[in-house]
């Protein structure tokens, strides 16, 4: 199929559309709102159910509601209706439901504003939900990653019954890129578990995370924990570019990632040797791949749109194995790749003083 | 030999975990033989929510569903717009529906959702240990309202039968208790009909089902009896408040 030129948000509608999506709930919020009124318009035509719940938290226990009920289903939301979220993402991590939800995050705390940040890294990372629970956070880095994650994101949902959330910044919400959408339907996952009205032909289905006993609940807790082994074993992404020779490793994610790539363009054109590591999967963390590619370089300096969030997860990776610095804009705040080639020079003439 | 009365198939084997003289068993009986009498319990999906009810999936006879406390309502949405054909229900209690989940049932309401609510009023929170309700009436004491509910400070009961039957999305509302074999009898036909309504497509069915709490309001469970009929009834009358089918 030829490329077609969508806003982030539609791209990010057609891709769940394409990849199967069965149900839609949504409450309104900029910078995200073209993904709920595109589901609107064309869900119902691919015989999907799409409401306008009353708030993020009844979204996101009608996402759980139907996805205990069989259906490949999703949510989006932006920063402060994320936050509401949470009670609902704990509920599905803890009774092991499939799920999507599209974070597209803007700048807080608060109510803050509606431009783009990075500033949600640790509210997607680590969650603002109870208990002892992991949520796969992918993080695209334009209209086609974020499309492609999507159906990455559905795949990845149902293969460990866990929420997956697609963490895209505003930026990747708002602008318009040239997409090629891949239109294959997922094919449709067994749910032998799911409470979809079916006890007369098996024995009944339950879905919970209510275990009464502390046996049984740190038992639950056992399974989880190895599930999510397992996940940090087998999904990891990242990608990493010219690191082989590099004396500074720089470390971004998402639309950003771009800037500090061009910035890259100049500092090697200066000559100066400078590779990139981009996680794609925040959680899991790329923590083997960024300690395996920063062990020859000076120091390691990590961009975000935020006062540094991400940062704290490449010192766990790292250690004291080299130093780590960080550069940051928050607000609505946008580096330009002129600041990173700055902040990259004037480390370095810290470093070799 | 004829069997006169027997365990509905509409409830599981496992024990109740009611205080005796609750009458959350009675209601519970009442649901499932309703399902089962209507053929509606192998394709039913249940909806728990949080409270003394919140173990209620391990009671009913078919497919269920544990929610976050209020959401229920949200929950059974997911799910019924899933599976359309399917009998939806919730069974929700008055800290859960009449408190933290008020959002969730007036919307379901107002979207019209195709489900049944059975809401089961006691007046208090019984599962956290007896605090005021916004059911709770004046002057009651509960553990949050040792002197009495004082209604200048912590207002008046919230009635949610006669509050839904206003929005327009409802399609049958009605109060009952069961206090005796004849509101037993009464309830369980109320029951019954907001299943036949879902059934029918006709759209939003809640029962409100006056229940005791002899253990948190500190009486027996005789004495909790005459305090539904004595104090709650004339606060809360018994009745049908909103029935859409009926005015055609």
């Amino acid at each position: 199929m030829s490329k077609q030129l969508m806003k982030g948000n539609e791209a990010i509608a057609q891709a769940a559309i394409n990849a199967g999506c069965e149900a839609f709930f949504g409450y309104p919020i900029t910078p995200q709102n073209e993904i709920g009124e595109y589901m609107a318009k064309y869900l119902a035509k691919y015989n999907g159910v799409f409401i306008q719940a009353e708030s993020e938290l009844a979204a996101i226990n009608m996402v759980y509601g139907a996805a205990a009920a069989g259906a490949r289903a999703m949510t989006s939301s932006s920063s402060p209706g994320i936050a509401l979220k949470q009670e609902g993402i704990s509920y599905m991590a803890g009774a092991e439901l499939p799920g999507l939800i599209v974070s597209v995050s803007r700048g807080g705390p608060g109510l803050g504003g509606i431009l783009p940040a990075q500033s949600d890294y640790n509210q997607a990372t680590r969650g603002g939900g109870n208990g002892d629970y992991h949520v796969i956070v992918l993080a695209p880095n334009g209209v086609q990653e974020a499309a492609d994650m999507m159906r990455q994101g559905f795949e990845l949902a149902e293969r460990y019954r866990n929420p997956v959330m697609v963490l895209a910044d505003g930026i990747i919400g708002q602008m318009m890129e040239p997409v090629e959408m891949n239109v294959r339907p997922l094919a449709k996952t067994d749910k032998p578990w799911a409470s979809d009205g079916n006890s007369g032909i098996r024995p009944r289905n339950v879905v919970n995370s209510l275990f009464l006993n502390p046996q049984d609940l740190e038992n639950h807790n056992i399974h989880l924990k190895a599930k999510y082994d397992a996940i940090e074993q087998n999904e990891v992404m990242a990608e990493v570019s010219q690191c082989e020779d590099a004396e500074v490793v720089l470390i971004a994610y998402g639309t950003p990632s771009r800037i500090v790539k061009s910035a890259i363009g100049q500092l090697r054109a200066e000559g100066v040797r400078v590779g990139l590591i981009r996680p794609k999967t925040l959680w899991p963390f790329p923590h083997e791949i960024i300690k395996a590619n920063t062990q020859k370089c000076k120091f390691i300096l990590t961009c975000e749109l935020s006062m540094g969030q991400m940062v704290y997860d490449v010192r766990l990776a790292v250690g004291n194995q080299v130093p780590v610095y960080f550069y940051g804009r928050t607000g609505g705040m946008i580096f330009e790749p002129s600041e990173i080639v700055g902040a990259v020079k004037k480390q370095l003439a810290g470093e070799t003083q | 030999m004829t069997v006169l009365f027997k365990k509905t198939r509409g409830l599981t084997d496992a024990p109740f975990t009611y205080c005796p003289g609750c009458t959350h068993g009675i209601i519970h009986r009442l649901v499932a033989e309703c399902l089962d009498e209507l053929g509606l319990l192998d394709e039913a999906i249940a909806i728990a929510s949080v409270g003394c009810s919140v173990m209620s999936y391990e009671f009913f006879n078919c497919d269920a569903i544990q929610a976050a406390h209020g959401r229920a309502p949200a929950v059974a949405t997911g799910v019924k717009r899933t599976h359309p054909n399917k009998t939806v229900f919730t069974y929700q209690g008055d800290g859960d529906l009449a408190s933290i989940g008020t959002g969730e049932i007036v919307q379901a309401a107002h979207r019209g959702e195709n489900i049944t609510v059975i809401f089961v009023n006691n007046a208090i929170y019984g599962m956290t240990g007896g605090q005021m309700a916004p059911t709770t009436l004046p002057n009651q004491i509960t553990t949050t309202s040792p002197y009495g509910r004082n209604v200048a400070t912590q207002g008046e009961p919230i009635r949610m039968s006669e509050l839904l039957a206003t929005v327009p999305g409802s399609a049958y509302i009605e109060r009952v208790t069961v206090i005796d074999p004849a509101s037993v009898r009464k309830a369980k036909k109320a029951i019954k009909h907001a299943f036949e309504v879902q059934r029918d497509h006709q759209g939003f069915s809640m029962i409100e089902v006056l229940s005791t709490c002899n253990i948190g309001w500190g009486l027996s469970p005789i004495e909790a009896l005459g305090f539904i009929k004595n104090r709650m009834i004339p606060y809360y009358p018994l009745g049908v408040f909103k029935d859409k089918g009926a005015l055609k």
